[in-house]
């Protein structure tokens, strides 16, 4: 009822947010992954493609997660389409584990993270190291994969909230 | 059993051809399309070279104009932290500016000497200069670079050295019409040839994916002395691609072999790409 009162422009806002976060976060120079501390970084683009495809695909096309991964490649300067495909896989794997779940559990959802996102960035390790030649810190990896999987429940509370307005939205 | 794996089949069928209401796409064809993309982009056709250097265009001009807010947040915070250490920074430069008075003196006769020496050997060094804007800075754990707004037009070429003031910063690694990337030092990918002074030792420093770099390609009996001296790394010119004598680094005490590089790359705004010519060689 509360929502009724909300302005057209908040309601579009809103519902676009997903997206707008995505495309934000792969343009800017700000970001989780790359916040210049020893020893800590997270990915939150895969987070938020993890979270929203799982939960509410609607809200984040796979056409826009392709793009997001165009610029990522070009912002980092990596071998266009290995973010896009990276991407593209973790969207595969929530695409699975929402076809083969009928109540969503965070535990399930969380464990599963965990193997998807060993599984892209081995497959970005290989394709980077191995195919191109460029020399990349394994560790650096691995840090990042498990701050990742660490810092999906404060997220998930975030994401859910967001969901849940854009629910409420919709039902109006 | 069977069924079992049916169910998976059918799911795995599902996440991959079915589309939602408002994807256009199925995952599949996308998935598809990104593996063409990696694969043409290894190509140096002219149109993939053409579109490839529009995206990195439109792109980078978007990323900096995307990031202003945040740059002007960032240099107002170092203009506060430098008002904050005026007095000590006042105090310190003034110890440093009366040592380096006193070291002016003595290397204006070198220069000199070193001039006619050169000259004497019918050798000189040209320097082309061009000066850039960093437009974007973000370093990722997988690659250390920067992009800057000169490209082609300006006449810049793959291999040019970057300078931050007299020191060097990395490498022109990509180069579009009006931006290029550099590699910079740190990268795990970067080995610049250089000299340790002042034992007159060549290396190489190679970058380590953090903020210092390494010597090596040194003797081991040599690497136990890097220990005990202060060493500068200097740009030794060996393969052609840099001019001798641009400093790179110092060690630290008690680190052997270890380089602290002279810029601080995440400082980076205007940079300097250069290029030289030895007159008088064959």
């Amino acid at each position: 009822m509360s929502s009724l009162n909300e302005s057209p422009f908040l309601k579009i806002f809103v519902s676009y947010l997903p997206i707008f976060m995505l495309f934000f976060s792969v343009f800017n120079e700000f970001d989780f992954n790359y916040l210049k501390l020893e020893y800590f970084s997270f990915n939150f683009v895969h987070l938020l493609i993890f979270f929203w495809t799982l939960r509410n695909p609607d809200h984040l096309g796979y056409i826009a997660i392709f793009f997001a991964g165009i610029i990522n490649d070009v912002v980092i300067g990596i071998p266009l389409g290995i973010s896009s495909f990276c991407y593209l896989l973790l969207c595969s794997v929530t695409a699975y584990i929402r076809n083969i779940t009928l109540t969503p559990n965070f535990i399930k959802d969380w464990i599963s993270l965990l193997f998807t996102i060993l599984l892209i960035n081995s497959i970005q390790v290989i394709v980077l190291d191995l195919i191109f030649l460029i020399t990349v810190d394994y560790m650096d990896y691995l840090i990042n994969s498990g701050f990742t999987f660490l810092f999906y429940p404060i997220f998930f509370i975030i994401f859910n909230f967001l969901n849940q307005r854009i629910s409420i939205q919709h039902n109006d | 059993m069977a069924s079992s794996r049916d169910d998976f089949v059918i799911a795995i069928r599902s996440a991959f051809l079915k589309k939602k209401d408002k994807q256009k796409f199925s995952l599949l064809t996308l998935i598809f399309l990104s593996f063409i993309v990696i694969i043409l982009s290894n190509f140096n056709f002219k149109a993939i070279q053409i579109v490839k250097l529009s995206i990195n265009e439109v792109i980078y001009r978007s990323t900096n104009l995307i990031s202003t807010p945040e740059n002007y947040i960032k240099s107002l915070k170092k203009d506060f932290d430098q008002h904050m250490r005026l007095y000590e920074t006042y105090n310190a430069i003034k110890i440093e500016l009366e040592n380096l008075k006193q070291k002016q003196l003595t290397n204006d006769f070198l220069e000199i000497e070193n001039k006619k020496l050169r000259s004497l050997i019918d050798e000189n060094i040209k320097t082309k200069e061009i000066f850039a804007k960093v437009l974007i800075d973000k370093e990722s754990p997988y690659l250390k670079s920067v992009v800057l707004n000169k490209g082609s037009r300006d006449n810049v070429k793959i291999g040019m050295a970057i300078v931050d003031g007299v020191y060097l910063v990395g490498q022109i690694i990509e180069v579009n019409y009006s931006n290029s990337r550099a590699l910079l030092l740190s990268d795990l990918n970067s080995k610049i040839p250089s000299v340790l002074a002042p034992n007159d030792i060549q290396a190489v420093v190679s970058g380590t994916g953090s903020n210092y770099g390494i010597i090596e390609h040194t003797q081991d009996e040599i690497e136990k002395n890097l220990n005990e001296n202060e060493i500068i790394a200097y740009t030794s010119g060996l393969g052609g691609l840099y001019k001798p004598g641009i400093p790179i680094g110092k060690t630290s005490t008690g680190l052997a072999g270890k380089i602290n590089f002279f810029s601080d790359f995440t400082q980076l705004s205007y940079v300097k790409i250069i290029s030289y010519k030895i007159g008088g060689e064959k």
